[in-house]
C-alpha cells in the first residue's frame, strides 16, 4: 500500500525554470540581430509626415541624413523654439551643410560618391522655408539624390 | 585519492544575466524608417541660360499657399482630387501632328497638354506651407505618375511599372535584367517624371 501513497504527495510540483535562459537568449539573438544603432541622438521633434509612394533605401551606408524640425523640449531653453536643422548630434544652420556633405563625401571611397542619397528627415509641422534652403544648398554643392522619409501610409493623413 | 565529483555550477543567474542584455538591446533598438519619396533636385542653374520656353497649355501650376491652401491652375482644389486632375492633364495627349499622343486614352483636349513628353507639372510653395501639407501633394503628383506607367506598362509588358523596378532590384530575378532595364527606360520615355519647383515666394 504505502508504495502507491508516495506518488500521492499533494502539492503541484514546481515548474523547471531550466529552459528559461534559453527562451530568454533566443529573444536577445532576435534584439542583437536587428538592433540598428541609432546614429545620431535626436534633439528636435521629428514626427515624419505619411506617403504612399515610397522607394526603400537599401544602402544605409550611402545616406546621409538631415534632420529638421522644432527643438525637443529639453533643449528648447538654449535653441529657441522655431525650427532647427540637425547634423551629427549638433544643432546647425543653413551655412553648415555645405560642409557637412562634403565631409561625408571625403569619407566614402571615390566611386561611391556618385551613389550617395541625402536623407531630409524634417517633422511634418516645419515651414518650407527651412526646407527650401536646405534643399537650395545641396544644389549648390550637387548632391541632387534626395529622399523626403516618411512613414508609410495615407497621404490624406498628413491635413488632419 | 578520492575521486571528487566536480561541483556543479549554479546556473540559477544565467537568466538575469541574459535578461540584463535583453533589457539593454530592447532599449537601444530602433527600428529605423528608412523608406520616402525619392526625388532629384535639378542642378545649381546658369544665370545666363534662359529657361525654354513652353506653352502654357503644357503647364499644370499647382500653388500652396501660406494657409495650406491647394490652388490648381488658380482654382481652389481639395487634395483628394488632385491625383484625377494631374492624371487628366498629363494623359490628355490634345496634340496634332508632330505633338500627336498615340498611347494617351485622355480626352484629346486642344486647351490642355498636347503630349505627357511635353507636359510639366509646376509646383510652387510659400515659405509658410506646412512640410507635411507638401509631402501629401508630392505624393499625389507622384502618384499621378506612377499610375499612368502601370497603365502603360501593363498594356505592352504585361506587368505593371511597380513590379518591374521591384524585379531590376530583386536578386533571384531569372529574367533577362539588360531588356528589362531597357523596358523601364522605355516606360519613363513615354511618361517622363517632369516635376519642376519654382522658388518658393516670400
Amino acid at each position: 500500500m504505502s508504495k502507491f501513497k508516495k506518488k500521492k504527495s499533494g502539492d503541484l510540483p514546481a515548474i523547471s525554470t531550466a529552459s528559461l535562459p534559453d527562451i530568454v537568449f533566443m529573444l536577445l539573438f532576435f534584439f542583437m540581430v536587428a538592433t540598428v544603432m541609432r546614429q545620431n541622438t535626436l534633439m528636435i521633434e521629428n514626427r515624419l509626415p505619411t506617403a504612399d509612394q515610397i522607394e526603400k533605401l537599401d544602402k544605409k551606408d550611402l545616406v546621409m541624413y538631415i534632420y529638421a524640425g522644432k527643438p525637443s523640449s529639453r533643449y528648447q531653453a538654449s535653441a529657441g523654439s522655431t525650427a532647427r536643422i540637425q547634423l551629427n548630434d549638433k544643432f546647425a544652420d543653413v551655412s553648415d551643410i555645405k560642409a557637412f556633405i562634403l565631409a561625408e563625401r571625403a569619407s566614402k571611397r571615390e566611386e561611391l560618391v556618385p551613389f550617395l542619397t541625402t536623407a531630409l528627415k524634417v517633422d511634418g509641422a516645419t515651414n518650407m522655408g527651412l526646407v527650401g534652403d536646405i534643399k537650395k544648398e545641396l544644389r549648390d554643392v550637387q548632391a541632387l539624390k534626395i529622399n523626403y522619409t516618411t512613414r508609410t501610409g495615407s497621404a490624406m493623413d498628413n491635413l488632419q | 585519492m578520492a575521486r571528487r565529483a566536480a561541483p556543479e555550477v549554479n546556473a540559477g543567474s544565467m537568466a538575469d544575466i541574459a535578461f540584463l542584455l535583453l533589457i539593454f538591446f530592447l532599449v537601444t533598438t530602433t527600428i529605423e524608417t528608412d523608406s520616402g519619396i525619392s526625388r532629384k533636385l535639378p542642378p545649381p542653374q546658369d544665370e545666363e541660360v534662359p529657361p525654354p520656353i513652353l506653352k502654357e497649355k503644357n503647364i499644370f501650376v499647382v500653388e500652396l499657399n501660406k494657409n495650406n491652401d491647394l490652388l490648381v491652375e488658380e482654382t481652389p482644389m481639395e487634395l483628394k482630387d488632385l491625383r484625377e486632375a494631374a492624371i487628366k492633364f498629363l494623359d490628355n495627349g490634345g496634340g496634332a501632328g508632330e505633338d500627336a499622343c498615340n498611347y494617351c486614352q485622355g480626352s484629346k483636349d486642344p486647351s490642355s497638354s498636347d503630349n505627357p513628353t511635353k507636359a510639366v507639372i509646376s509646383l510652387r510653395n510659400n515659405r509658410e506651407t506646412n512640410y507635411e501639407t507638401y509631402i501629401a501633394v508630392q505624393n499625389e503628383l507622384v502618384a499621378a505618375y506612377t499610375t499612368l506607367r502601370n497603365r502603360e506598362a501593363q498594356r505592352l509588358f504585361g506587368k505593371t511599372f511597380v513590379q518591374m523596378e521591384k524585379e531590376l532590384k530583386d536578386v533571384n530575378y531569372t529574367g533577362n535584367k539588360e531588356s528589362l532595364k531597357e523596358d523601364i527606360k522605355k516606360i519613363q520615355f513615354l511618361f517622363p517624371e517632369k516635376l519642376s519647383e519654382a522658388e518658393p515666394k516670400k
